[in-house]
């Protein structure tokens, strides 16, 4: 019975060596290095952590539908696609609210009001609550397969929210500006050094991301085991009890 | 530079609660590997 290492590996802690650095050198570039922007002046420099917030939750949103889908379909189905699909989603929910709240100040110094019910803001924030409740979901009580089943179900609808936060700038009349890097027909001349800042943001996101997602999958199993080493505990007390009484 | 106030904040914001979730992490997975023996752990 040993704690060392609990959940880390080789591979992870040089992962999170590497993410160490990469948020020291966003932060270099973000705020001290890269130029400001001709319209939003310095406020610009909020969006190496916003963008890559907001994306990453998507990412993890749809790992979480894939892992779920993953775990539905009989010839896969797996615990460890649920525990990735909880992991993704939490870290997913972690991103969102950064992205949430940055953009909250981004937009108090552009738009000159921290918050407001755009189509953007309130999509995200909607998708957002709906992953809390996926999460509370999760935490409803049952065996792990019964877990695992109601909230890959879930996760399967929820993902469907994603299109409709990302096109709402579209759809709809936003204060919420069009994608810049990759949106359809967008012309944004974005400087190189801001483009490549922006590229650092996701790249170390992502590192962020599969650095958390591996270490709470494992925890997340290894609180599976105490719950059926519990289970099991409880169960061959009953026994005992039971052959006493019956003697 | 204008502003200031608010870029860092959301540097701040975003670091520190990565920082503060991944701690909770490794808490719990500290706290939760105390009763599982090394060889049930797939990663190890």
């Amino acid at each position: 019975m040993s704690n060392d290492r609990a959940t880390s590996t080789p591979f992870t802690k040089g992962l999170g060596f590497f993410v160490v650095l990469g948020i020291a050198l966003l932060i270099i570039l973000g705020i001290f290095v890269s130029p400001a922007d001709v319209n939003q002046g310095e406020s610009v420099r909020i969006m190496y952590a916003h963008v890559p917030g907001a994306w990453l939750a998507y990412l993890a949103f749809v790992m979480t539908a894939v892992s779920s889908a993953a775990y539905l379909w009989k010839r896969t189905r797996s615990l460890t696609w649920d525990r990735i699909a909880g992991a993704s989603a939490e870290v997913g929910v972690l991103f969102m609210g950064i992205s949430l709240v940055t953009g909250s100040l981004w937009g108090r110094l552009t738009w000159g009001t921290y918050w407001t019910w755009d189509a953007r803001l309130t999509t995200t924030a909607f998708l957002f609550v709906t992953y809390i409740g996926y999460l509370a979901v999760r935490g409803l009580g049952g065996t792990h397969q019964q877990r695992a089943r109601r909230s890959a179900v879930l996760a399967l609808l929820a993902v469907l929210e994603i299109p409709l936060v990302h096109f709402s700038v579209e759809l709809w009349n936003t204060l919420h500006q069009e994608a810049s890097v990759a949106g359809r027909g967008t012309d944004v001349e974005m400087n190189g050094l801001m483009l490549f800042t922006l590229f650092l943001g996701v790249v170390v996101f992502t590192l962020m991301y599969v650095w958390l997602v591996l270490h709470r999958q494992r925890s997340l199993m290894l609180e599976d085991m105490l719950d059926d080493s519990g289970l099991d505990n409880a169960l061959s007390e009953r026994r005992a009890e039971a052959t006493q009484a019956g003697h | 530079m204008d502003d200031l106030g608010f870029i860092v904040a959301s540097y701040v914001v975003t670091f520190a609660s990565v920082a503060l979730y991944a701690r909770g992490v490794l808490y719990r997975s500290r706290k939760a590997a105390r009763d599982v023996p090394r060889d049930k752990r797939p990663w190890l």
